[in-house]
């Protein structure tokens, strides 16, 4: 099959994807566009639909300038570009994607591609966090942001990182009972990660403001904390949780939004063939990239969280980059100034997500102590014992052994909410480093395809 | 029973009406399937394990958490799929044909 256009690809258009089209549109490129969600913006810049009437500044607070300039840059685009919305890109293969629009098949070949995939809510599993009730943090913004609806009239939000402090502040300033802020990382690592945070230090005030604010407004915050339990019978009642100095508390809520940080979407990365590497800061496997977004696969680039977790300012600066990586290796001129001025700016950015990396830990010490009853993955309800059982008297190693004995990670979502943690129980019931548990390979379609899917007319 | 999600914003869209496992909710233009169901209601499929209700986690398309079917047997994805007048949806375990 032929290459239509000019074969250049950006999958996603979130902060990352939208700058990247953009930098590819002005050196004379047409680039196709491939977006799951109906609209662009991403996660974090998430448009609401049509019909609702709120502003910028209603929605995205402190960021609403940049979210605005980024909808507009995507609004400019769609007519120079081929927009794709509504569109699954469910494999790669020799070359081309192959993508599912309402059901419509169709292959798409590229000469260069560009993923910017995003990244989703990392999870740590509790007994309990599959009632109803329990979304993920990012799931709780969304409902706000995109649907004007909150998760509770009294949440608690758990977990670690600033969204944790965020997304409880807007709730807050939506007029909700927020009933607790728990976060497993305790107060002190912050403040030894103060001089890698301080490469941002408009956003370090940003977040302490939060923090602030919910105080004032008498909402408990607590830290350094070890979740124990979700209670409730058909839907969440409580959260069961013991403080650092070993004293079990219960807070009642009618709504739960968790999340410890994020986890880059790779699967595509992965079906492309890009090698992969552990990162210890992040205990997470990473597409291996050079500083440009250059994957180690020839004319596939990645851009974005969904090639490492810098957060929205840094993916929309890693996509210029990456399209301008593209555009001089397919020989075109880029000049160097602008390169090096995206670097530069990108360095302060990874310094400060190192810091957060350091203040807000993934808390991979949970995983060992999970009840066996707990479970792992939520798809195919496997437990944490089940997959104790596949490391230990089934001997599986890694987790793809142990996914093949057990099925976790074998489910829908292919990992995507249980796979770090799963790596984790393993690692703990093994006694082996994380990096040794390995990393669960992708598989097409990396999302369920509907039902009756048609080659397009 | 109260539903699960509460709307504290843009409430005053115009109203539709589609059927949930035989009963008649009212929702609004804009909704995503799961805001209608969830602000009428708690739960959105069983486990096919058996271990309970669920109703959605990640509401960005990631979990597949949130699948319902229509009367008809097809399968959609809540948190992505948006509300439309007259739907006719089945919440619980896949129908099998």
């Amino acid at each position: 099959m032929a290459v239509t256009g000019d074969g250049v690809i950006v999958v996603g258009a979130g902060p990352a994807g939208i700058r990247a089209a953009e930098r590819l549109v002005a050196a004379g490129i047409r680039p196709t566009v491939v977006e799951e969600s109906a609209r662009d913006g991403g996660q974090i810049y998430r448009r609401q639909p049509e019909g609702f009437r709120r502003p910028p500044e209603a929605l995205y607070g402190a960021d609403s300038a940049k979210a605005r300039a980024l909808h507009e840059a995507a609004q400019a685009l769609h007519p120079r570009v081929d927009w794709r919305p509504g569109t699954l890109v469910w494999a790669i293969r020799d070359g081309t994607l192959l993508v599912n629009r309402a059901g419509q098949h169709e292959a798409l070949p590229f000469r260069h591609l560009i993923l910017a995939t995003g990244a989703t809510d990392r999870i740590m599993p509790l007994p309990g966090w599959t009632l109803p009730g329990v979304t993920s943090l990012g799931g709780a913004q969304i409902a706000l942001k995109a649907q004007g609806c909150v998760i509770g009239r009294e949440p608690v939000f758990l977990g670690t990182g600033p969204l944790l402090y965020l997304v409880a502040w807007q709730y807050l300033k939506a007029g909700v009972a927020v009933r607790g802020v728990l976060d497993t990382s305790a107060f002190a690592k912050r403040v030894l990660a103060a001089p890698w945070l301080a490469a941002r230090p408009g956003l370090l005030a940003r977040g302490l403001a939060y923090t602030a604010a919910l105080r004032r407004a008498g909402v408990r915050i607590a830290t350094n904390i070890t979740p124990l339990e979700v209670e409730g019978e058909d839907r969440v009642a409580a959260l069961r949780w013991r403080d650092a100095a070993g004293v079990e508390h219960r807070a009642a809520c009618d709504g739960i939004g968790m999340g410890y940080g994020l986890r880059p979407e790779t699967q595509l990365a992965d079906l492309a063939g890009c090698a992969f590497a552990f990162d210890g800061g992040a205990r997470l496997w990473l597409p291996v990239t050079d500083g440009d977004g250059r994957s180690s696969v020839p004319c596939v680039y990645l851009a974005g969280d969904g090639a490492q977790i810098r957060g929205a300012d840094a993916a929309e600066l890693a996509g210029r980059l990456a399209a301008c990586a593209a555009l001089r290796d397919s020989g075109r001129a880029v000049d160097e100034l602008e390169m090096a001025t995206l670097r530069r700016r990108l360095a302060g950015m990874t310094r400060f997500r190192r810091g957060l990396e350091r203040a807000f830990p993934y808390p991979a010490h949970l995983a060992a102590d999970l009840p066996d009853e707990t479970l792992v993955c939520r798809c195919e309800a496997i437990t944490a014992g089940a997959l104790r059982q596949a490391g230990g008297e089934y001997g599986a190693a890694e987790v793809n052994r142990a996914k093949a004995f057990s099925r976790t990670g074998m489910g829908r979502c292919q990992g995507r909410m249980c796979g770090p943690a799963a790596a984790e129980v393993l690692a703990a019931a093994r006694g082996i480093p994380m990096a040794q548990a390995g990393r669960l390979r992708g598989a097409a379609p990396v999302k369920p395809l509907p039902l009756a899917t048609e080659a397009a007319p | 029973m109260t539903g699960l999600l509460h709307r504290v914003a843009e409430a005053d869209r115009p109203p539709i009406r589609l059927s949930v496992d035989g009963r008649e909710i009212t929702a609004l233009a804009g909704d995503t399937l799961l805001t209608a169901l969830l602000v009428a209601g708690a739960r959105l499929r069983d486990s096919e394990f058996g271990d309970g209700t669920r109703a959605g986690f990640c509401l960005m398309g990631a979990c597949q958490d949130c699948w319902v079917w229509t009367e008809a047997g097809a399968r959609l994805r809540a948190c992505s799929t948006p509300a439309e007048p007259g739907m006719r949806i089945l919440t619980g375990a896949a129908p099998w044909p």
